[in-house]
C-alpha cells in the first residue's frame, strides 16, 4: 500500500521554489547490496565490520539516493538509523560543497508521506531547511498534528507564538483558544507544562491525566522487605499471581490490597500516601486493569526513582534495581501489545535504605500512549479524580 | 623547582606520544598535562584568545585534539537525544566537518550535566564519541563512520538516571569505557576496528562517574579503573585483572598517575606503586587532608596539584604528600586543571579562567579571563594553545 499523501497544496509550493536539481547520476555499483549491509547491523557490533566498508559505497551516492535512503530508514533499528544518517549527512554535505542543491520538492515529497520513519521526515524537513529556510518556515503550521513528534513541535512552538501575540494584542478569548489547541497538539513534556502554567493562569484547566494517559486509580500491597535491597529478586505473591482479596505476611505483619488514587496532574501514584511514617527497605505491588478496546501495540511509560518492575498481562516487561537518580516523565519507554479487553499492569516498586532527605520517595507515574505520546485511554477509565475529592477519602 | 621538574619529564618523555596531541580526557595518559614541551598560552586574557566557535548543543565533555584539528561532542534536542560530533580547525575555529546522530540510550540526566559529558578520544587515526546514552561512535578524522554501538541498547540496565560521565581511553587497539552505575555496571574493551567486544568485565554496582587512566611504560601499558571500591588495574587488550587496590576511592575526581605510581582520591590523597608484572600494591603514602573536589587531582614532576571543595589549589610534595603551599582560587570547579611545566590553568563554574605561574616559590596567578558563561568541561592543551567550552562556545587562547 502506498503510504498516505497529504499536503497536495503544499507540495506545489515546494515544486516552486524548488532549487536546482543535482544531475542525475546512477547510485554507485553496489548500493542496494550495501544499504542491505547497513540495515543489517545488530547488537554487540553484529555486522559492523561489512558494514564499515559498506558505508563507504552508500555515502559515495550523490543526492539522487536520498529518498532512498530516507525511505530505507523505515526498516532501520536503531543502530542501522545512525548508520544511515551518516552517510546521508555526508552525501549531502559533499553535494553542498559542489555548489548542488538536494532537490527541496522531492525532499518535501517525503516530508508529506506520513507513515514514513518521524526521524526520517524531520531529517528531511531539516534539509529543506537548510535549503530553503523561507519554504520550510512556512510548512510549519501545517505540521500541528503531524504524527512525528519531532516535526509537531516546531507547530506547537509557532501556534504558541501566535497565542502570546494574540495575548498581547489584548484579545484573550483568541489567546485561549489558541493556546488550548496548542496545547491538545502537544506531546513534548516541556511544552505541554509550559501552556498549562499559561492556561491555568488565564483560569482554564487542562485535564492533564487524561492528556498523558496517566493510571490514576490502584490497588496496592506493602510492605514487604526489601532489607539489603533483596526484596527486589524476591518474589513475593503477586507476582505469581494477583489475588485482591487475599491476605499476605507482610513485613510487619498482615497485609491486604488497599486503593490508591493519585489526584496528582502528573499521575504521580505515591505509596507514602498510605504509609505516612515513611518506611524504608519495603517492597510493595500496585495493581490495575486497563480494558483496551482493541487489540493494538502501545508503549508503558514509567517515570520513577525508586527500584521497580512491571508486568502486562502476566509477562515481565522490564525492571531496574537503580535507587534515588532522578525521576521524570516518560523516563522509560517500553513497548507492549495490548489485548482488546482487559489487560492486568502489575507495578513492584522497592523501597531502599537510605536516609538523606532526597530518598524519601516511593512512588511512580505510569501511562499508556502510543510511540508519539498520544494517550490511549482504557474503555473503563474512570473520571479524572479531583484533589479535593482525593483529600476527602 | 622549575629545572627539576622539566628535567623529570624529559626523562619520562620517551614513555609517551612524541606528537602535540591531545587524545582524550586530560591529555595523554590521563594525566593532565603537556608531555611534550608545550608552552601553552602565556596568559589567559581576552588578549590571548585566538577565536571562538559556535556550538550547537550543550556539553561538558572536553575538546581533543589530533594534529591541526579539534574535536568536539554536544547534545541537543528536548530530550537530549541527537548527539553532534563536530571537527574544527585549529588554526582559526572553522568547522570542518559536523556529524548528528540520534541516542539509541537513554539520555536522563540531572539538569546540570548533560548528554555530551564523557570526552571523546582518539588514537590519532579515529576519534571515538561517546555520550552518556552509552552510545559509541567510531569515525576517521573526515567524519567517515566506521562503526557504532549502542552500548544500552545492548545492555539494557546499563544507564544512571543522573547521567553518566566518564571518558573512555584508547590504548593499541583497544578502546576502553567504564559503563558503571548502580545496575547493569561493567567495563569494556572494544576493538578500534569494528567495535567488537574483546572483554567486558562485572563491576561493583555503583554510580561512578570518574575515568581510567593509564600507568605504566609505553608496551606495558596497565588501565586503571576506579570505583567506589577502590582502583583496578587491568590490561587494556584483555581485561584481565593484573592488581587491585581495595581500600575505596571517589566517584567523580579519577586518580592522576604518572610512571608506574598512582596518586588516589581515596581516603584523602593516596600513592601507591602499582607495577606491571603483577605485583601487589604498594602504598607510598596517604594524606587525609588533601580532598580532590570534583576535579582530579594533577602531577607534574616532583610536585602534585589537588583543587579541593573550596576552591582552594594545593601543591603537594609528590615523595610524601606534604603540603608545600595553597592559594585560593576563585572557583566553584566542577571541570578538572590542567598544565604546561610552567603553568596551571583552570576553569571555575562561573566562566573564570585562571593562569596559574607555577615557577615561583608558590603559585601565583598572573591572569584571568571571564568567559561570561558556565564552564563545567576540564580544558584541553595542545603546542601553544588551552581550548575550553561551555555549552554555547568553544574557545582557544593561545595565537
Amino acid at each position: 500500500m502506498r503510504p498516505r499523501r497529504v499536503f497536495l497544496p503544499a507540495i506545489l509550493f515546494l515544486t516552486s521554489v524548488c532549487l536546482p536539481q543535482s544531475a542525475l547520476r546512477a547510485a554507485p555499483d553496489g548500493f542496494d547490496q550495501a544499504l542491505a549491509t547497513l540495515l543489517a547491523v545488530g547488537p554487540e557490533a553484529k555486522g559492523n565490520a561489512e558494514a564499515s566498508a559498506a558505508w563507504k559505497v552508500v555515502a559515495s551516492a550523490d543526492s539522487e539516493s536520498l529518498v532512498p535512503l530516507l525511505e530505507a530508514m523505515g526498516e532501520a533499528n536503531p543502530l542501522a538509523l545512525n548508520w544511515i544518517r551518516s552517510a546521508l549527512e555526508t552525501i549531502v554535505d559533499r553535494d553542498l560543497a559542489a555548489g548542488k542543491s538536494p532537490s527541496i520538492a522531492t525532499l518535501g515529497g517525503f516530508l508529506f508521506e506520513v507513515t514514513q520513519n518521524p526521524r526520517a521526515r524531520r531529517f528531511a524537513f531539516e534539509l529543506i531547511q537548510r535549503s530553503a529556510p523561507n519554504a520550510a518556515e512556512k510548512l510549519i503550521p501545517g505540521l500541528l498534528n503531524d504524527p512525528a513528534v519531532e516535526l509537531r513541535r516546531d507547530a506547537v512552538a509557532w501556534l504558541t507564538k501566535q497565542a502570546a501575540d494574540a495575548k498581547t494584542a489584548g484579545d484573550e478569548a483568541a489567546a485561549g483558544l489558541l493556546y488550548e489547541q496548542a496545547i491538545r497538539a502537544a506531546r513534548d513534556v516541556d511544552q505541554i507544562k509550559e501552556l498549562n502554567a499559561t492556561l491555568t493562569k488565564m483560569g482554564r484547566t487542562v485535564d492533564l491525566p487524561r492528556h498523558f494517559g496517566f493510571l490514576m486509580e490502584w490497588k496496592v500491597l506493602a510492605p514487604f522487605d526489601n532489607t539489603g535491597r533483596a526484596g527486589f529478586d524476591t518474589v513475593y505473591p503477586p507476582e505469581t499471581g494477583v489475588q485482591l482479596e487475599a491476605k499476605y505476611p507482610g513485613k510487619n505483619g498482615e497485609i491486604g490490597w488497599q486503593d490508591l488514587v493519585s489526584a496528582d496532574p502528573y499521575g504521580m501514584v505515591d505509596f507514602n500516601k498510605l504509609f505516612p511514617d515513611l518506611i524504608k527497605e519495603v517492597t510493595g505491588y500496585a495493581y490495575t486493569e486497563f480494558d483496551s478496546a482493541e487489540a493494538r501495540p502501545a508503549e508503558l511509560r514509567l517515570g520513577c526513582k525508586n527500584a521497580w518492575k512491571i508486568w502486562v498481562n502476566g509477562k515481565l516487561i522490564f525492571g531496574r534495581d537503580e535507587y534515588h537518580r532522578g525521576a521524570r516523565i516518560d523516563q522509560y519507554r517500553m513497548p507492549i501489545d495490548l489485548q482488546k479487553g482487559k489487560n492486568t499492569i502489575l507495578v513492584k516498586l522497592c523501597q531502599n535504605e537510605q536516609k538523606e532527605t532526597w530518598t524519601v520517595e516511593w512512588q511512580f507515574q505510569l501511562r499508556v500512549c502510543d510511540s508519539t505520546g498520544t494517550a490511549i485511554l482504557a474503555r473503563n477509565r474512570p473520571p479524572t479524580p479531583s484533589p479535593d475529592a482525593v483529600a476527602k477519602k | 623547582m622549575h629545572s627539576r621538574s622539566l628535567a623529570l619529564l624529559l626523562l619520562l618523555a620517551p614513555a609517551f606520544p612524541a606528537s602535540a596531541d591531545w587524545p582524550n580526557f586530560r591529555g595523554p595518559r590521563g594525566t593532565g598535562i603537556a608531555e611534550d614541551g608545550a608552552t601553552g598560552p602565556a596568559a589567559l586574557t581576552e588578549e590571548t584568545l585566538a577565536w571562538s566557535s559556535d556550538l550547537p548543543g550543550r556539553g561538558l565533555s572536553s575538546p581533543i585534539v589530533v594534529g591541526d584539528r579539534v574535536f568536539l561532542t554536544c547534545s541537543s534536542g528536548p530530550l537530549q537525544d541527537r548527539l553532534h560530533l563536530i571537527c574544527f580547525a585549529a588554526a582559526d575555529g572553522k568547522k570542518l566537518w559536523h556529524r548528528e546522530y540520534w541516542a539509541t540510550g537513554r539520555t536522563m540526566t540531572h539538569e546540570k550535566t548533560c548528554v555530551a559529558a564523557p570526552t571523546p578520544a582518539s588514537d590519532g587515526k579515529r576519534v571515538f564519541a561517546i555520550y552518556s546514552s552509552n552510545d559509541v561512535f567510531c569515525t576517521d578524522l573526515d567524519g567517515n563512520l566506521l562503526w557504532t554501538r549502542g552500548l544500552t541498547y545492548d545492555y539494557p540496565n546499563a544507564s544512571n538516571s543522573l547521567g553518566m560521565a566518564s571518558s573512555p581511553v584508547v590504548i593499541d587497539d583497544t578502546f576502553v569505557a567504564q559503563i558503571e552505575n548502580d545496575s547493569e555496571s561493567f567495563a569494556v574493551g572494544l576493538d578500534v576496528l569494528t567495535g567488537a567486544n574483546k572483554w567486558k568485565i562485572d563491576r561493583p554496582k555503583a554510580a561512578n562517574w570518574t575515568s581510567p587512566v593509564v600507568v605504566g611504560p609505553a608496551g606495558q601499558e596497565i588501565v586503571a579503573l576506579q570505583s567506589s571500591k577502590g582502583i583496578l588495574g587491568v590490561v587494556p587488550s584483555t581485561g584481565s585483572e593484573v592488581w587491585n587496590y581495595s581500600e575505596g576511592a571517589a566517584t567523580m575526581a579519577s586518580s592522576a598517575a604518572f610512571g608506574d605510581i598512582i596518586y588516589a582520591p581515596s581516603n584523602g590523597l593516596t600513592a601507591f606503586k602499582a607495577a606491571s608484572n603483577g605485583a601487589s600494591v604498594e602504598q607510598l603514602w596517604r594524606q587525609s587532608e588533601q580532598r580532590p573536589g570534583t576535579g582530579s587531582p594533577l602531577v607534574l614532576g616532583d610536585k602534585g596539584y589537588v583543587i579541593n571543595g573550596a576552591g582552594v589549589l594545593n601543591a603537594i610534595r609528590l615523595k610524601d604528600g606534604e603540603r608545600l603551599w595553597r592559594i585560593r582560587l576563585k572557583g566553584p570547579f566542577s571541570s578538572s586543571p590542567i598544565a604546561t611545566a610552567t603553568h596551571l590553568y583552570v576553569f571555575s563554574e562561573p566562566g573564570i579562567g585562571q593562569c596559574v605561574d607555577l615557577t615561583g616559590a608558590e603559585g601565583v596567578v598572573t591572569s584571568e579571563v571571564d568567559l561570561k558563561e558556565t564552564i563545567l568541561g576540564t580544558p584541553s592543551l595542545s603546542g601553544n594553545a588551552v581550548y575550553v567550552r561551555s555549552d554555547k562556545h568553544l574557545w582557544r587562547f593561545g595565537k
